[in-house]
């Protein structure tokens, strides 16, 4: 992170710091929420105010998060019209919340930026990744429109709205590409502190406060006007959008002046007498240029117009940037508009270009089309860039096309060649295959870093990450070269390439990406003498034909022998330093130690010894490998998927899982954004090293390991004895215990190749060895030594019947065991505290389940592709997930709620109206039949099956309609599932709505008292002392107590679970919520990774969380209270532990621990009296008699 | 007005009565509320290297599985430039604890490398320490390591020590060395300006219920004083390095009996748990009413008059005086 400072002229930094640098150094209020790619912007913001970072003006910026978009939005309006400069940062559903108070600020002529990473909108699916759609559905509320195209540019954007906005009174949006730009880390020329101030005129600064609202002067702005004057009104900004574009452009000179860096409005790139041009903004602009000084030099008359200035667009302007020889343009948007005429930059051009020349200002029209690209982060390289100058030469190119995609549909796609490539032999680029866990991506960071901020060289950093949360990979693209880097897409063939996981190279086709000649770096168990022998069969055939340099290093090892643990991070960043001669060896390593004592200076000469020696030792143990004539292996790299997958995972989800989802046409995928269900048992990703294994033995079955296993893993069931016939060898059994059953066999079989290695069930095992002390019922082992015996029986497992659910009581731990988890192998994190919750709501109620997920950690795990967890049993039958948004899942869910009620009244009333036809006892069977117990519903089944074998045999409109509805005559159970973020933040208002109409739906909060999904920042579930984004000084006020909210109603059953402290109460509570007829509130305590601590004690710390009254076991029964009893009962005995004894295990406390004893401790004793009053609120409560609470209708 | 100051590794005490290493110094207010009831110095909580170690590698470990490793949350804690483990806190406390009292501060350390040893004794000097006590917790489990090689390990760390600072240093001992008065005067032959005796070694306990090994610490007893009174009283006037008594004193009776043996300081911890940090005014005290009684003026009146070179009968502390024991007991 960089500190603003007068004298920092060079920095690496991405895109998101690059603006903030600016924004947060010209504005007095940021008023944010967190939303992907944007969420940097505010927290840098945040971090530099709690250091007490002026701003230009010598004050520091208040930094405010606020409980969503929509309510950041409506701070920036109030901070604006009392007068202060006011900035947000924003991205995709974030800025559609902002869009209301986005047209009141412009239509008060309010000078303002809002920094947007552009992303994609939530449409047939959510995406995190970059394109313009966000930003195109702004366009209509009157702000300016500008777009940056580089890192260098976000920076200097930044500024030059800011002080245009002030001049012209119009608020900027200033935005640049989600991930491509905000992510990118570049080595940029940082502005002064003497240039911005040069920037900004302070007059313009007293003007916009004077024009705030002031009781010394009062004025009233925001009227109710009338057909009489408002089309008058909304009339008269209209100079002030006339002369923004003079205003920009002049601004532009000034900055021009300043700096060095010259910028236009429409910038022309390009031959002189271009005939075909290319018309875009944003960082595929970047692209078109490089690819267009490419061909020009080749002699062909092709042009690029980059487009900052998006809006208002200014006709003078462009004509200005277009050469007169035009004859074709080509208009690329990164956008979808489905339905109209073409996306919005095409319009706003081809009206305009039709404009001039309908008032003759200029002689003829040129052929204009206009194309797509780069939707959600989509590649654009100088190859698609080729394919539109290419379509221009048709003498009536394609319209409307898509370029970067294979569109065998509607065949709007631009055919391109894959192999074109821009070549720049001054350029090193480098790839590196890591995991999200093994420091690959900060150890490149650090290295760009290095050359970049100690080297004249330019560095560039692009990083893409898996989508799963556990076992991630990562590939980090690296570009190191004497002259500015403008590449802004992935490395296609690099010649450097490092494989930081050995088994990387067993599953694809890494080498793929290599140049011929490179150098490839291998961290290999195997030395130089024996690794040739190991390698699959297409990697020596790639490393032959590409004449590839091998060098391996056991670096796993020598991180061990030097002290490094398991940390290979600096040894992998030794040999790339070594081997890749961006630098001179020696210099290279000179510059890593430097950095070294720089990173530890405050830990002592012993670390930096250490480290120290993992470098030398890196390099003593960095060894060639000689490369014999032929391929000998008869390793191949495995498929995907098995071969008894579904067609559909076959043909789709395998080519994502295989990184080739940029390969499937347009016709392979749904058009409405369905997807087959339980995919992920198709994706063994084999990620853990260690796995546990079940010692039948010493197991009592209690089941407590399959309960709390976030990943769906270990599964129990018992069977006869006889069903072991034909077993594999030591297919591990034993005799049920349970007296009466003696023939009766039990056994407990872990999906090793799903296992994530979290060991949370060795944890949770309470079964020891009597022989063998520390042994348990089950232990972790190499998975080498137990994969292949391990897949026998899971085989053979497969085959054992799933226990029939009428015969399991569901009521115990221990029974939950048999139920089948429809909710399984997620790639949440590994030892995940939310997923059990899911899971066991997957094995209570999942084949008549339907889960309306509030965007966040659970909607990712839950939905991202290519694979997904919810999955079906046997009969078919499994939850019906679907995420709409986060701010409205609470009503969404609601929706299904009435919807399945209203369906299931239509069913009754045709029941009774096909009651002659159907006969009295199916019908009164189902209408009558009591819903409750397991037995009852299965039997419900079975008549609405009955029911539906008989509509098919009838006709008429009263038959067909009841047979599209008549399975909502078995019961639903409706699951509004989201985090704390939802449920206490931006969905609170729905929430509270929704459990306040007394519908029968049932809300389970995941609660990790942060935002988890996007990187720990504060929300209203944080709890006192505790640090988080945004609370960076410790929380200070107390986490909102949503349970009391919730009771508050009288009607609403409430539950706060912790799995880890009461498993027990966790399956009763969710078994009540279930079954009350009305709104339910399950809590349940979450440990994350976001709380700073090792996931194999988060079910400790969920104990110590009850045990130290932090987090109460609480049950709060309506139905008690209709009985006449007390309805809350406190389910966790009295504290038997302090606050700190459970708190300071974790860094989310003990980073203020040690950076502010003091107010750590004051806020620790501060929170420990809110335990203390909770807790007597709650004791208290617990012994009130029925009539205390409130009566219930 | 008795005189009980004395003179502990060069270092004028007001008092013999010190707190040794425990967990109350972790509060630089408690440091005051000693000074205030009549500490005559502070042995401050240990700083563990190991422990410094795991807290890094445990943190490391979570940044790891944390940073740069999902496109959404590239970090989860904000504030980290802020936060280091290392002995940033522990010198924080001598800084402190410096400036807001008199009494000598002697910072403890319990090393594992040569490296840690040295860097962090170096940083506790630099922080004001005014000595340095070296807690050599040390179980030489490796059945293949002789008494020579563990002896060695412990002088060796004393010279290393020694010549890396100028204030004086302190080694906490065990009592298990074969011959534990040679081995104290080669230690303070390699410069060890006090010996501590003694160490309360680790010392595991078993819960027969779940088959675990607890590691919990009993408050030291009574009892417990005869062992270090031994040696105290045997070594007194036999080396040049101050002597220091600590384990199982709970009232003045104990520290009196240390002091008659010899000692130069008198530590306890255990007490001010069990009875509050003013309990050192209690035993302060108690000591004055004695030297009273006994019409003692100071400390150095009495300071090892039962010491075994001064005692009548010296061999009262060898052989005979456990023949005698045990022939008592029949």
């Amino acid at each position: 992170m960089t500190t603003p400072t007068r004298n920092n002229r060079i920095a690496t930094i991405d895109g998101n710091e690059a603006t903030a640098y600016i924004a947060y150094r010209v504005n007095e209020v940021c008023a944010i929420y967190p939303i992907t790619p944007s969420s940097t912007m505010a927290e840098l913001a945040d971090e530099w105010a709690a250091k007490g970072i002026p701003n230009i003006w010598g004050n520091v910026p208040e930094v405010i998060e606020m409980q969503s978009e929509a309510g950041a939005a409506g701070t920036v309006h109030g901070a604006l019209q009392t007068g202060a400069l006011t900035t947000t940062f924003t991205a995709s559903q974030g800025l559609m919340l902002m869009l209301p108070n986005m047209y009141k600020i412009a239509g008060e002529l309010t000078p303002a930026v809002f920094h947007v990473a552009a992303r994609s909108l939530a449409a047939q699916a959510l995406s995190i990744f970059g394109d313009h759609n966000d930003v195109m559905a702004a366009r209509t509320t009157g702000f300016a429109l500008l777009a940056s195209a580089s890192v260098q540019e976000a920076h200097d954007m930044a500024l030059i709205c800011q002080a245009a906005t002030l001049r012209a009174r119009i608020p900027f949006l200033h935005f640049f590409d989600g991930f491509r730009t905000s992510h990118e880390v570049s080595k940029i020329t940082l502005l002064s502190d003497e240039q911005v101030r040069a920037m900004i005129d302070d007059e313009l600064v007293y003007a916009h406060r004077h024009r705030s609202l002031n009781p010394d002067r009062p004025v009233i702005r925001g009227t109710a006007q009338n057909p009489d004057v408002y089309f008058q009104a909304r009339e008269t900004v209209n100079p002030y959008y006339l002369q923004l574009p003079a205003i920009v452009a002049e601004t532009m000179d000034r900055f021009s002046t300043l700096t060095g860096r010259r910028y236009q409005l429409l910038e022309y790139h390009g031959a002189p007498a271009a005939e075909r041009i290319v018309i875009l903004m944003g960082s595929g602009a970047q692209t078109a240029i490089e690819t267009c000084k490419h061909l020009a030099g080749l002699g062909e008359k092709v042009g690029v117009i980059l487009v900052r200035l998006y809006r208002p667009l200014s006709m003078q302007h462009l004509l200005h940037a277009l050469p007169a020889t035009v004859r074709k343009i080509a208009v690329l948007d990164r956008s979808k508009e489905p339905g109209a005429t073409g996306e919005p930059l095409y319009q706003d051009l081809t009206a305009t270009l039709m404009e001039a020349f309908s008032e003759g200002r200029i002689p003829a029209l040129p052929k204009v089309v206009g194309g797509r690209y780069g939707l959600s982060s989509k590649e654009f390289t100088p190859a698609m860039a080729k394919a539109v100058f290419d379509a221009l030469k048709q003498e009536t190119p394609k319209n409307h096309f898509t370029i970067g995609i294979r569109d065998d549909l509607t065949h709007s796609s631009l055919n391109y060649d894959p192999d074109f490539e821009l070549q720049d032999e001054t350029m090193t680029q480098a790839l590196f295959f890591g995991l999200g866990a093994d420091g690959t991506v900060s150890a490149n960071k650090n290295s760009i870093k290095i050359i970049g901020e100690n080297t004249p060289l330019y560095a560039q950093g692009y990083f893409v990450y898996d989508s799963k949360k556990s076992g991630a990979k990562t590939v980090s693209h690296l570009r190191f070269g004497e002259k500015p880097i403008l590449a802004p897409y992935l490395i296609k063939e690099a010649d450097f390439i490092a494989c930081h996981q050995y088994n990387f190279i067993e599953k694809e086709h890494i080498l793929a990406h290599a140049r011929v000649g490179a150098c490839f770096l291998l961290n290999s168990p195997y030395g130089p003498e024996t690794i040739w022998n190991e390698l699959p069969r297409p990697v020596q055939q790639d490393i032959l034909d590409k004449r590839i340099q091998l060098f391996v290093i056991d670096a796993s090892k020598v991180a061990r022998e030097s002290g490094m643990g398991n940390r290979i991070n600096t040894i992998m960043q030794t040999c790339f330093f070594a081997l890749s001669n961006v630098l001179p060896r020696d210099e290279a390593i000179n510059q890593i130690k430097k950095a070294i004592e720089k990173t530890y200076a405050k830990k002592g000469q012993a670390v930096i010894a250490q480290n120290f020696r993992a470098v030398d030792a890196a390099l003593a143990n960095l060894h060639p490998v000689d490369i014999p004539d032929q391929a000998n292996s008869r390793k191949e790299i495995p498929p995907a998927v098995a071969a008894d997958a579904p067609q559909f995972v076959r043909e789709v989800t395998a080519m994502m899982m295989q990184g080739k989802g940029d390969e499937l046409p347009v016709s392979m995928l749904p058009a409405d954004g369905t997807y087959p269900s339980g995919t992920t048992k198709w994706e063994k990703r084999n990620i853990a090293d260690e796995v546990p294994v079940w010692e039948p033995d010493i197991c009592i079955q209690c089941g407590n390991c399959s309960f709390v296993c976030p990943h769906s893993v270990i599964r129990a069931k018992f069977y006869h004895g006889t069903r072991l016939a034909g077993a594999p060898a030591e297919f591990p059994s034993a005799p049920i215990n349970a007296k009466g059953f003696p023939e009766t066999r039990y056994s407990l079989q872990v999906y090793v190749e799903d296992c994530t290695g979290c060991t949370l069930c060795v944890e949770a095992c309470p079964a020891v060895s009597l022989t063998e002390p520390g042994k348990k019922a089950i232990n972790m082992h190499s998975k080498a030594s137990v994969l292949e015996r391990a897949q026998q029986h899971i085989d053979f497992f497969m085959q054992l019947p799933v226990n029939d659910r009428t015969r399991i009581d569901f009521s115990l731990v221990r029974g939950a065991q048999f139920l089948e988890p429809l909710f399984e192998f997620s790639g949440a994190c590994a030892g995940c505290g939310e997923t059990p919750y899911l899971r066991l709501l997957s094995q209570l109620f999942g084949d008549r389940l339907i889960v309306a997920n509030a965007t966040g950690c659970s909607s990712i795990y839950g939905g991202n592709l290519p694979t997904t967890p919810w999955t079906t049993n046997a009969q078919g039958q499994g939850p019906a997930w679907s995420n709409s948004l986060f701010e409205d899942n609470a009503e969404f869910g609601l929706g299904m709620r009435i919807t399945v009620d209203k369906h299931a009244a239509i069913a009754r009333d045709l029941l009774e109206k096909l009651r002659p036809a159907l006969g009295d006892e199916l019908v009164d069977g189902i209408l009558h039949a009591p819903q409750q117990l397991e037995s009852e519903i299965s039997r419900q089944r079975e008549r609405v099956g009955l029911l539906k074998v008989k509509l098919l045999q009838m006709t008429g409109p009263d038959a067909s309609s009841l047979l599209s509805v008549a399975d909502t005559l078995v019961q639903r159970s409706i699951w509004l599932v989201g985090g704390d973020g939802w449920a206490y933040d931006i969905g609170a208002g729905g929430l509270d709505h929704v459990l306040a109409s007394g519908k029968n739906v049932n809300v389970l909060v995941l609660d990790t008292e942060v935002y988890s999904n996007t990187g720990g920042q504060m929300s209203k579930a944080t709890p006192t002392a505790a640090t988080a984004k945004f609370a960076a000084a410790g929380k200070q006020v107390g986490k909102k107590d949503l349970a009391m909210q919730a009771i508050s109603y009288g009607n609403v059953y409430v539950a706060q679970i912790a799995m880890g402290a009461n498993p027990q109460q966790t399956l009763l509570a969710m078994r009540e919520a279930e079954a009350y007829p009305g709104p339910s509130l399950v809590l349940a305590y979450s440990h994350c990774i976001a709380h700073g601590i090792n996931m194999a004690k988060g079910l400790d710390q969920q104990k110590l969380a009850a045990a130290s009254g932090h987090w109460p076991l609480i049950r709060y029964n309506p139905a008690l209270r209709q009985a006449g009893k007390n309805p809350f009962i406190l389910d966790s005995p009295r504290p038997t532990i302090k606050l700190k004894d459970y708190a300071y295990n974790e860094l989310r406390y003990r980073i203020l621990a040690q950076s502010k004893p003091d107010e750590a401790a004051h806020l620790l004793k501060l929170a420990q009296e809110i335990v203390n009053l909770r807790w007597k609120t709650y004791e208290d409560m617990a012994s009130w008699q029925s009539q205390d609470f409130q009566p219930i209708a | 007005m008795k005189d009980l100051t004395s003179t502990y590794m060069g270092l004028r005490l007001r008092s013999p009565i010190v707190v040794s290493a425990c967990p109350l110094s972790e509060q630089v207010d408690n440091i005051v509320q000693m000074e205030d009831v009549g500490a005559g110095a502070a042995v401050l909580f240990s700083l563990f290297e190991e422990q410094l170690r795991q807290e890094m590698a445990a943190y490391e470990s979570v940044l790891d599985a944390t940073s740069n490793t999902f496109a959404e949350a590239l970090d989860y804690f904000p504030g980290l430039e802020d936060y280091h483990v290392g002995p940033d806190q522990y010198l924080e406390i001598i800084r402190q604890a410096k400036a807001r009292v008199d009494i000598p501060i002697i910072a403890s350390l319990n090393g594992i490398t040569d490296a840690g040893w040295i860097d962090y004794a170096q940083q506790m000097e630099t922080a004001g320490a005014d000595g340095i006590e070296l807690n050599v917790f040390y179980i030489p489990a490796d059945l293949a390591l002789t008494g020579t090689e563990v002896e060695a390990r412990y002088l060796d760390i004393v010279s290393r020590i020694k010549t890396s600072v100028s204030v004086p240093v302190a080694i906490k001992l065990n009592p298990y060395f074969s011959a534990m008065g040679n081995m104290a005067r080669r230690l303070a032959d390699a410069g060890a300006d006090g010996l501590v005796l003694f160490n309360r070694f680790y010392q595991p306990d078993f819960d027969i219920r779940a088959l675990k090994v607890l590691s919990n610490l009993e408050y030291s007893h009574v009892n417990e004083i005869r062992l270090p009174l031994l040696w105290i009283s045997v070594l007194y006037g036999k080396t040049h390095a101050s002597l220091a008594a600590t384990t199982g004193v709970q009232s003045a009776t104990e520290a009196i009996k240390y002091l008659l043996a010899g000692a130069d300081a008198v530590m306890t911890a255990s007490s001010l748990y069990q009875h509050g940090i003013n309990h050192l005014a209690t035993i302060t005290q108690g000591m004055e009413e004695w030297m009273e009684m006994l019409d003692f003026q100071s400390v150095s009146q009495f300071k090892g008059v039962m010491s075994q070179q001064n005692t009548i009968d010296p061999s009262a502390f060898e052989r005979a005086n456990y023949i005698r024991i045990l022939g008592g007991r029949k």
